[in-house]
């Protein structure tokens, strides 16, 4: 389908989201849209696929203007668009998900439902049991639940908003070569995305946004160079790998042994030097986050023993931890590490140790003005911590956190945030290394990981590979090693 | 006691339950859809003393569970307008609406104490009135128990086995991914508020008009109904198989209480009529207590074989909630 954008502008009160943006994709393209956050990408979709009105201008479908007022209308148009998030009901089988929406008669139709996800299914390789329930699956896993979805439903345009957040590498591939068969049936293909490896591996053309203006268009072969500039304005480096500081360990885990209801994680031993990052890879849920939760305290652990900073921490309270200069900041930042509701300055002063009865608002507001420029946040001591973006919360999860500690646990430390504020984060997170605390992270993107790290666990289906020298590691091994091939290696008599 | 009494016993115990079923299933199609009405125990109340009322007056049974059911539905559109399109807290409203409810029935009630009205007629179906055991237990009974037997089945086969209902789901899980397949989410809630709110409606007069007929205002014994039928809702993991087994669990420990009063005459009887409420409460505490940190900790120290076994069996038994219960929805 062709799919044309004509002159959309979108203000938000002050704020100009899209200005005059003007784009015109014709059927079988992957048109990449890339853009850092706040660069008016997600509005642009959101108009296209009827979440938004714009306030001006036109959507062109195969040559004829259409009115998209809702979602439901954007499908029936053939506008599906897949969500960073999958817009998907969690408790719910695949099967239920996937009939849920489609109109027909009072009974859902189970078993032609089942016939042609199945057909859909193996049309793009996708191994989907209809029976599993959705909250069992990686978001990987319920994207492509959703494209096969969307199709069932007719569409013709596709709309991926940062698919490959989240998702292993493996589960990119399969990602990747679903929408280039996409595109090869005819399908027009949006590729939103701040990442530009993904952009340039496989998009026809890119489209730049920046500031809500479209600043250029280009096509391959692409230079990085040139689109990092058409994206921020100006270039852009990133940080360097720095050596250990020496000078004993921060912490020691002596065969851990750590599980919940359907993974085990076993015998894992590791010593962790001052200053030293450990990167965490392997597919979402193969155990990482388990040992890291074990590691901070949060997950009773059911064998072995951890000692931080000295002392022996096996079994006790994550308050224990704390107290011991183990500091973890999860993933959700807005779940689990803020307080909605709560402004900057409360964030602070809760942070703090408690210094009598009253709150000295006074000393609160000046701590949290000097954070707040100390840590680039881009806020007031007044924000409540939800109106600020991804990477300024990340900003402030870090500027909350007290001096000295032994060892920073992080869960997905950038996970959704522009390049600038990636690398901000980790030149921060550099400079606390310096002053001799350790970090443990995990993450999905294997730059990421190869990049920071100075010895890398992979972890798959619970089982955990020995430390790795992260500069001796290429990330095809890497790679081949979370996608649970090349393990035999490793194999010792402990783990089976 | 003979096989007959304890039969007749555990007919009765059915029928009693009726309301409380009426109660839960409606409860239970209300938080489906995401929104939680809270006036319950104010509803039945009201739409028990309004159903006899109108019973008394018309001479007619039917007007009186119409009225019934008219009474909750009205109750359930200022739940839902209040919550909905107001966009105010459920909770509070619900919480004044109970209050509300309660005392105004009392008030409204006092021209109708202690006189006789109509009352609801046993309907033996033929044939199956004579099967042994069943027979007795369940086709010598009246019209509305066999309503709540249907609407057990019913209203679970429209939840989870019908397009509509996999959409009532979806819209009490996540409004906007359901908004996103065409729901309208708010309209919805609408409806089915005020459907499940009718038939919360039913309990009322399926107590005044039937299980203990009549109006005895605060002797009505009804006062309290509407708390454990939301306790029910909890327990029955918002499926009405589960929750009617719970209506019944209630029904069958208010029975037991009065036919253990002759046996055991060393407990006080207040202890045996009480005893319900605190045993229901233990249960919910039962299939939530994986939530529980000594929990974990004794999962912890279990061998192999049998935390694995144990961690599943409590995670099956773990209800969870509709995810948006109580959050209303906005399309940007």
């Amino acid at each position: 389908m062709d799919v044309e954008l004509r002159d959309i502008y979108k203000t938000f009160g002050a704020v100009r989201a899209n200005v005059g943006i003007t784009l015109r994709v014709p059927a079988g393209t992957i048109q990449g849209i890339l853009g850092e956050n706040g660069a008016g990408k997600s509005t642009l979709m959101k108009i296209l696929s009827g979440f938004m009105r714009a306030d001006s201008g036109g959507i062109i479908l195969d040559g004829r203007p259409v009115s998209i007022h809702s979602p439901a209308d954007a499908i029936r148009c053939g506008v599906g668009m897949l969500h960073q998030d999958p817009l998907d009901f969690p408790p719910m089988r695949v099967i239920d998900n996937f009939i849920l929406g489609r109109k027909g008669g009072l009974l859902p139709g189970q078993a032609e439902a089942a016939r042609d996800f199945k057909r859909l299914a193996e049309q793009f390789g996708f191994s989907l049991n209809p029976d599993s329930y959705v909250d069992a699956l990686t978001v990987g896993e319920r994207q492509q639940l959703e494209i096969l979805r969307l199709l069932w439903l007719g569409a013709r345009a596709l709309i991926f908003d940062e698919p490959t957040t989240g998702i292993s590498a493996a589960q990119k591939e399969k990602l990747f070569a679903a929408l280039r068969l996409l595109a090869e049936q005819g399908k027009t293909i949006l590729f939103v995305s701040h990442k530009l490896e993904d952009v340039e591996g496989l998009c026809h053309r890119v489209a730049v946004l920046r500031q809500g203006y479209l600043v250029g268009e280009a096509q391959p072969p692409y230079t990085t160079k040139n689109l990092v500039e058409m994206m921020f304005g100006k270039s852009i480096s990133a940080g360097e790998r720095n050596p250990c500081a020496g000078g004993g360990s921060t912490l020691i885990l002596d065969n851990l042994s750590v599980e919940d209801y359907r993974l085990k994680v076993r015998d894992v031993s590791l010593d962790v030097c001052r200053g030293e990052v450990i990167g965490l890879a392997g597919m979402e849920g193969s155990g990482q986050g388990l040992f890291l939760r074990a590691v901070s305290g949060m997950v009773r652990t059911v064998g072995g023993r951890i000692l931080a900073g000295g002392k022996d921490l096996t079994g006790k309270s994550y308050h224990a931890f704390k107290r011991n200069g183990v500091a973890f900041l999860p993933a959700a930042r807005l779940e689990e590490g803020l307080v909605s509701g709560l402004n900057l300055t409360e964030h602070f002063v809760l942070s703090e140790p408690p210094d009598g009865f009253f709150i000295n608002w006074e000393q609160g507001g000046a701590l949290a003005r000097e954070r707040i420029a100390g840590f680039n946040v881009k806020g007031t001591p007044a924000s409540t911590v939800e109106s600020l973006s991804g990477g300024n919360q990340q900003r402030a999860l870090l500027a909350l956190l007290r001096d000295p500690l032994a060892l920073l646990l992080l869960e997905h430390p950038t996970r959704g945030l522009d390049i600038e504020s990636t690398i901000y984060i980790w030149s921060k997170l550099k400079e606390r290394c310096k002053q001799g605390t350790s970090i443990i992270f995990m993450s999905s993107d294997l730059d990421e990981i190869l990049q920071y790290s100075d010895r890398v666990l992979v972890f798959f289906s619970g089982r955990v590979t020995p430390p790795l020298d992260a500069s001796m590691l290429k990330t095809d091994k890497l790679g081949q090693l979370i996608g649970g091939k090349g393990w035999d290696e490793f194999t010792t008599g402990k783990s089976a | 006691m003979d096989t007959n009494t304890i039969l007749v016993g555990l007919a009765g115990v059915l029928a009693l339950a009726a309301p409380i079923l009426f109660a839960v299933i409606g409860e239970t199609i209300t938080e489906r859809a995401g929104i939680i009405n809270l006036s319950l125990n104010g509803t039945i109340l009201l739409s028990a003393i309004g159903g006899f009322a109108v019973a008394c007056e018309t001479g007619s049974l039917l007007l009186g569970f119409l009225m019934g059911m008219l009474v909750g539905a009205l109750v359930a559109l200022i739940v839902a307008f209040s919550s909905i399109t107001l966009r105010q807290s459920q909770v509070a409203v619900g919480f004044v609406l109970a209050l509300l409810g309660r005392d105004l029935s009392y008030f409204l009630g006092t021209p109708y104490m202690n006189i006789s009205g109509p009352r609801l007629a046993a309907l033996p179906i033929p044939f199956l009135k004579d099967i042994p055991v069943l027979g007795p237990l369940f086709f010598r009974q009246d019209v509305l128990t066999y309503l709540s037997f249907a609407i057990i089945f019913l209203v679970w086969l429209w939840i989870f086995r019908t397009r509509p209902g996999l959409m009532l789901r979806g819209i009490g899980e996540r409004p906007a991914a359901a908004f996103v397949r065409g729901a309208n989410v708010n309209l919805m809630r609408y409806v089915y508020t005020i459907i499940g709110g009718a038939v919360i409606g039913l309990a009322g007069p399926a107590y005044s008009l039937n299980v203990k007929a009549g109006w005895m205002g605060y002797q009505s014994g009804l006062d309290g109904f509407g708390w454990i039928a939301l306790s029910i809702t909890i327990f029955g993991g918002w499926n009405p198989l589960r929750a009617a087994f719970g209506a019944y669990l209630f029904s069958l420990l208010q029975w037991l209480g009065l036919v253990l009063q002759p046996v055991l005459p060393g407990i006080p009887s207040q202890v045996l009529q009480v005893a319900p409420f605190p045993l229901m409460i233990l249960t919910l505490l039962l299939v939530n207590i994986s939530n529980a940190e000594w929990v974990e900790r004794m999962l912890a120290a279990m061998p192999e074989g049998l935390r694995h076994v144990t961690t599943r069996l409590l995670r099956a038994m773990r209800a969870s909630p509709p995810a948006s219960l109580g959050v209303p929805f906005e399309s940007e």
